[in-house]
């Protein structure tokens, strides 16, 4: 049998709250952190709103030799990285280099810092362009420099799958730690909420043009319309469960299973993934369907792919056979950031036993769905699943199990 | 040659804006002679400032020039090198 792997710590960033406790008790209040767009004008682009972390000043958290070195997202997923440690309890100066790793999520890397610099390229000239750029702006950069700040030197890496990529690093950082790695830093920051990094979210024809935020992101709605994109993200710690056992860890829970697909070509005429990534989720988990006690879902408010998932939950659980609740509906989508802050969000509602709430929808008739709306429900929670998908096909399922339960 | 035209108070500043300055050093203190590595500023660091007094002083600093002063002293020397020899010329 492979060893449990659990998560011992969580460090946040999120639209609707900076910091774990900010963030839970906004998303169990409803409270959305949606809104027109600040980091730049953008009434000059089709899609105006945007969920962006608010407060987070990178001169408090970080030393000023960070400072000129790093975009936003590495910013906040450093000192999110903080937090996860400090929640931990853990103190990487007291462990061996080698038997920590950090593998991150990232869909996009550092753009705000690459448009700047592609700014001084073409209006000033190639001198005047950062030598940070060389690293500031790639996909890995959060990994390494989390790495290099914390003087982790075990297994790292990236996962870039968009969405879907948030689960993917996570199982990543499993895998890791079941082949002898005893701390893997895990999760992910995106920020990409700056005119370049804008207009390449808006190729996917995916994104909410509504001026309303209470209207703009609305999955499972018959009113869907794409999503709004939000910024930030979660910070894990993942622990070999008998390594913190011995240190007597407070555990949230356990990164129980773990799956993913990929989907057929279109025009095919083979089905979608999700339903199968949800199977070999649970099967790796030795959970039945009946045991899951809560769906976080992608959300992705195209009305396509509600149906695609909306099917697939349906497929495995029943009609209205699990409550399913999409919390992003307060963040929007954070991109690889969101699939981990739903993993925080899955660990904090087995611990308060409080589902978090979908908003601002009223859901289609058409999805058989038992979506939790507007309110939390209380609920016990032990085990819970959650969805991620990225653009151009990847399907991802994750369980978590609360700590001291094991298989069935 | 009357005044230097590129002092360590000009490198310190160029050195916090491309840089910023590691919590464990001073830079107030007597750095001349302290290697840039002691000081907390690795190979890119240096490359950032380079680049940055480069485009201050419109000067063009060799490669290898540059890789060699390890100090702030030795840096300094090679910028005012420059610098005269920009004037001269």
């Amino acid at each position: 049998m492979s060893a449990s792997v659990v998560v011992t710590g969580l460090g946040v960033a999120a639209p609707n709250g900076l910091g774990t406790k900010e963030f839970w008790s906004a998303t169990c209040e409803g409270s959305s952190g949606i809104g027109r767009v600040t980091r730049f004008d953008p009434s000059g682009y089709p899609a105006r709103l945007a969920g962006e972390v608010p407060g987070f000043v990178a001169e408090d958290h970080l030393p000023s030799r960070l400072i000129p070195q790093t975009d936003r997202m590495t910013r906040m997923a450093l000192a999110a990285a903080d937090w996860a440690l400090a929640d931990a309890g853990v103190d990487p100066g007291e462990l061996p280099e080698f038997s920590m790793g950090v593998v991150t999520a990232s869909s996009s890397g550092g753009f705000e810092f690459g448009q700047n610099e592609l700014r001084k390229l073409w209006s000033l000239g190639s001198h005047h362009v950062s030598a940070y750029q060389s690293f500031a702006w790639f996909y890995a950069v959060n990994s390494g420099q989390i790495s290099i700040r914390n003087g982790m030197k075990g297994p790292s890496g990236v996962v870039v799958s968009d969405q879907a990529g948030g689960l993917d690093a996570v199982a990543q950082a499993r895998r890791q730690i079941r082949k002898g790695t005893r701390l893997v830093v895990s999760g992910a920051v995106d920020a990409s909420i700056c005119p370049w990094g804008w207009v390449a979210q808006l190729t996917s024809g995916r994104l909410s043009t509504s001026e309303e935020p209470d209207r703009a992101y609305l999955p499972f709605d018959r009113d869907a319309r794409g999503h709004v994109p939000g910024e930030g993200g979660a910070i894990l710690i993942l622990e070999d469960a008998e390594a913190a056992r011995e240190r007597g860890a407070r555990v949230y829970g356990e990164i129980a299973g773990y799956g993913a697909t990929f989907d057929p070509r279109p025009g095919s005429g083979r089905g979608p993934g999700l339903r199968r990534a949800i199977e070999i989720a649970l099967a790796d988990a030795a959970v039945e369907p009946s045991q899951v006690d809560v769906v976080f879902a992608d959300a992705a408010a195209v009305p396509d792919l509600d149906r695609i998932e909306a099917e697939a939950i349906t497929a495995v659980f029943g009609a209205r056979g699990v409550p399913v609740t999409a919390p992003k509906t307060m963040t929007g989508r954070l991109y690889s950031g969101g699939a981990p802050l739903d993993l925080a969000a899955a660990l904090l509602a087995m611990t308060d036993g409080l589902i978090p709430p979908t908003v601002h929808i009223q859901p289609s008739p058409e999805y058989e769905l038992d979506l939790v709306l507007d309110e939390p429900r209380a609920a016990p929670v032990r085990t819970a699943l959650v969805l991620a998908r990225g653009h151009g096909g990847f399907n991802s399922a994750v369980v978590v199990r609360a700590a001291g339960q094991d298989a069935a | 040659m009357a005044t230097e035209a590129f002092t360590l108070d000009d490198l310190k500043a160029i050195l916090l804006e491309a840089a910023g300055a590691d919590e464990a050093v001073d830079l107030d203190g007597d750095i001349l002679d302290t290697e840039f590595e002691a000081l907390g500023y690795e190979s890119l660091a240096l490359l950032e400032t380079g680049g940055r007094i480069e485009r201050t002083y419109q000067i063009s600093l060799d490669d290898d020039a540059l890789t060699g002063a390890v100090t702030p002293r030795a840096l300094i020397d090679v910028v005012n090198a420059q610098l005269s020899a920009a004037t001269s010329a």
